[in-house]
């Protein structure tokens, strides 16, 4: 188990590494900062200094070493157009898009949770068809249109919640059933699938033979040995809804790490978009690791040896 | 030994149902949907009513023709610019039909050929491109793509390189895949033995046996590229003004979401047609051609 731990700790650390090189590669593409920083009538002498100043005239390897190492204490420097240490910018902003994300992922789940146990119990029947064509449907929806749906149909029309901001709860409602729209259709069949073939188990039929209720059967029998897929659903669309959130947010005006980042990339703040790819990265990574070290927890029968 | 039957020569009729029992459940309005698409990219300006970018005030913000003030001439409404929406849908299309040609031919070539060199040569090859696709696939989508559109200048060819970034390794895992299980067929074994050189076993070997994986992949792919480049150029980071794109459309029609419902839905029922189409050929296609990963 241990070993297993360690191992994938080690390609999670290699996959930031590489997204850390991504970005580093990006940023030695996109030109010459210091064109950027010095005022137009600087002489050839400037620029030398300010590179000098910079570390820009050290060979490659060097520059991405010191890259890493500033970074691994979370400094990509300070953002142009907010004067304040880049990372530090969209930590404050982060708890905003977390509780979107969970909000986001609480709506997918009361939605797919239900939908994927009844598809598969009366498999065939209106329920799964339904489902289906929802499933069908909402994949094909992007998760902004459906934002943008929502704002004409229930905030502007029905005036029923509001459109942007962050606040009360209401606000919450709108932005997070456009993020978590996308996941339903993938997790309701995910979960059909597996509910199938547990209900079809050896121990399902047990549990029918000595006469438990068909319904504590299937919630709270059949449902718990779907944990596994279940789990790694959550994880890897969590990860993916905090990426989503990206242009969820410019959608509703919400205050989220997204929308910062969004802003930063029109302003050519790249100090902010270096960290924003990052920090996505970094709770890629993290989320994914937490899934799967917890299948061992959830189902003892699953030991990484 | 019994005497072995001859089969009968089939009818023609016969053989015409056989050919039709291939197609079954052919998904037929996903197909029509699909062809309009590409249709309208290429005749583009020859069948749309309008010229796409031609600004008429006196029109503008002219609801669909079915609700009250529309106006036939203006079968889906004009937008703030009185710029016919059908018009745009059109131009629209040769935007996404393009780029979407692009990118699939691009990251389906270079995520084939990563998964053939992985899967066949294997060794550390193998896992410096395993560990690339790790790599790739660790950094969500669209924060990447926002990293290229603020280093790369805007316009087609960025979106194309962030959507060929993103995608390449989808194809070259599932073609890595498949390559490991063919390597070890007895054919590949053969041509190696009777001497064919390794760049004739990929092309005429591998290749062929991988096309029906890639058509279906292909086909799903163009679905999802559209919702990705649209939504980038919903951010404003893809497809440029004064260039047409779906995207960019419902970027425009969210300055007016309170009083033109159309400039928001319109576009939207675009992507999602298309989308909607090119999964529902795309999951036909790998149920005809691999009946085993058909779902229950």
């Amino acid at each position: 188990m241990s070993r297993y731990i360690v191992s994938r700790v080690w390609q999670g650390a290699i996959a930031i590494l590489g997204a850390l090189a991504i970005v580093f590669i990006a940023q030695r593409v996109s030109g010459d900062p210091v064109a950027l920083m010095l005022p137009m009538e600087a002489t050839e002498e400037d620029f030398a200094n300010m590179r000098r100043a910079l570390g820009l005239d050290k060979p490659l390897v060097v520059q991405f070493f010191v890259f890493v190492s500033n970074a691994a204490q979370g400094d990509f420097g300070d953002s142009y157009y907010w004067s304040a240490p880049a990372m530090e910018l969209l930590i404050d902003r982060l708890p905003a898009t977390l509780e979107l994300a969970l909000a986001g992922l609480a709506f997918a789940l009361l939605l797919a949770v239900p939908l994927g146990v009844l598809s598969a119990v009366y498999r065939g029947g209106w329920i799964d068809n339904g489902a289906k064509i929802f499933a069908m449907l909402g994949q094909a929806m992007p998760g902004f249109w459906v934002g943008l749906l929502l704002i004409v149909f229930i905030a502007v029309e029905l005036r029923w919640l509001p459109a942007y901001g962050r606040g009360t709860l209401a606000h919450l409602v709108l932005p997070a059933i456009a993020l978590g729209w996308y996941p339903v259709a993938a997790m309701t069949r995910t979960l059909r699938s597996a509910m199938l073939d547990i209900l079809e188990s050896d121990y399902v039929r047990m549990e029918r033979a000595i006469g438990l209720p068909e319904r504590a059967i299937i919630w709270r029998y059949a449902l718990r040995n779907a944990a596994v897929p279940l789990v790694t659903m959550i994880g890897v669309y969590f990860a993916n809804m905090l990426g989503g959130a990206f242009v969820i947010e410019v959608v509703f005006a919400w205050p989220g790490v997204g929308r910062t980042v969004v802003e930063a990339v029109f302003a050519r703040d790249f100090p902010v978009v270096q960290a924003g790819v990052v920090l996505a990265a970094v709770i890629f990574v993290v989320v994914n690791l937490i899934v799967d070290l917890s299948y061992g927890f959830i189902d003892p029968r699953i030991r990484h040896d | 030994m019994t005497d072995v039957s001859l089969p009968l020569p089939r009818s023609p009729v016969a053989a015409l149902f056989a050919r039709l029992g291939m197609l079954r459940g052919f998904p037929i309005v996903a197909s029509v949907v699909l062809s309009a698409v590409v249709i309208a990219a290429v005749l583009g300006p020859f069948i749309s009513p309008h010229p796409a970018d031609a600004i008429n005030l006196r029109d503008a913000m002219t609801p669909p023709a079915w609700e009250d003030g529309g106006e036939s001439a203006y079968v889906l409404g004009t937008d703030n610019l009185g710029r016919d929406i059908l018009s745009r849908i059109i131009a629209g299309a040769r935007v996404s039909v393009v780029i979407a040609l692009y990118a699939i031919v691009l990251s389906g070539g270079i995520g084939m050929l990563m998964g053939m060199t992985a899967g066949f040569f294997g060794g550390w090859i193998d896992s410096v491109i395993s560990r690339l696709i790790d790599i790739q696939m660790s950094v969500p989508a669209l924060p990447l793509a926002m990293l290229f559109a603020a280093v790369l200048p805007p316009g087609e060819g960025m979106v194309v390189v962030i959507i060929v970034m993103t995608y390449w390794t989808w194809y070259a895992r599932i073609v890595r895949g498949d390559v490991l299980s063919l390597r070890e067929r007895d054919f590949i074994a053969l041509a190696r033995v009777a001497g064919v050189s390794t760049p004739m076993i990929f092309i005429r070997h591998l290749a062929p046996n991988l096309l029906n994986t890639m058509l279906v992949l292909a086909t799903l792919q163009f679905g999802s590229v559209i919702v990705f480049e649209a939504g980038l150029s919903f951010l404003g980071l893809g497809i440029q003004p004064p260039q047409v794109s779906w995207g960019g459309m419902l970027s425009d029609g969210r300055n007016f979401i309170e009083v033109a419902w159309w400039l928001i839905t319109i576009p939207g029922l675009a992507i999602m047609a298309a989308c909607l189409a090119s999964n529902l050929l795309g999951d036909w296609l790998r149920d005809t051609f691999d009946p085993m990963r058909r779902q229950v």
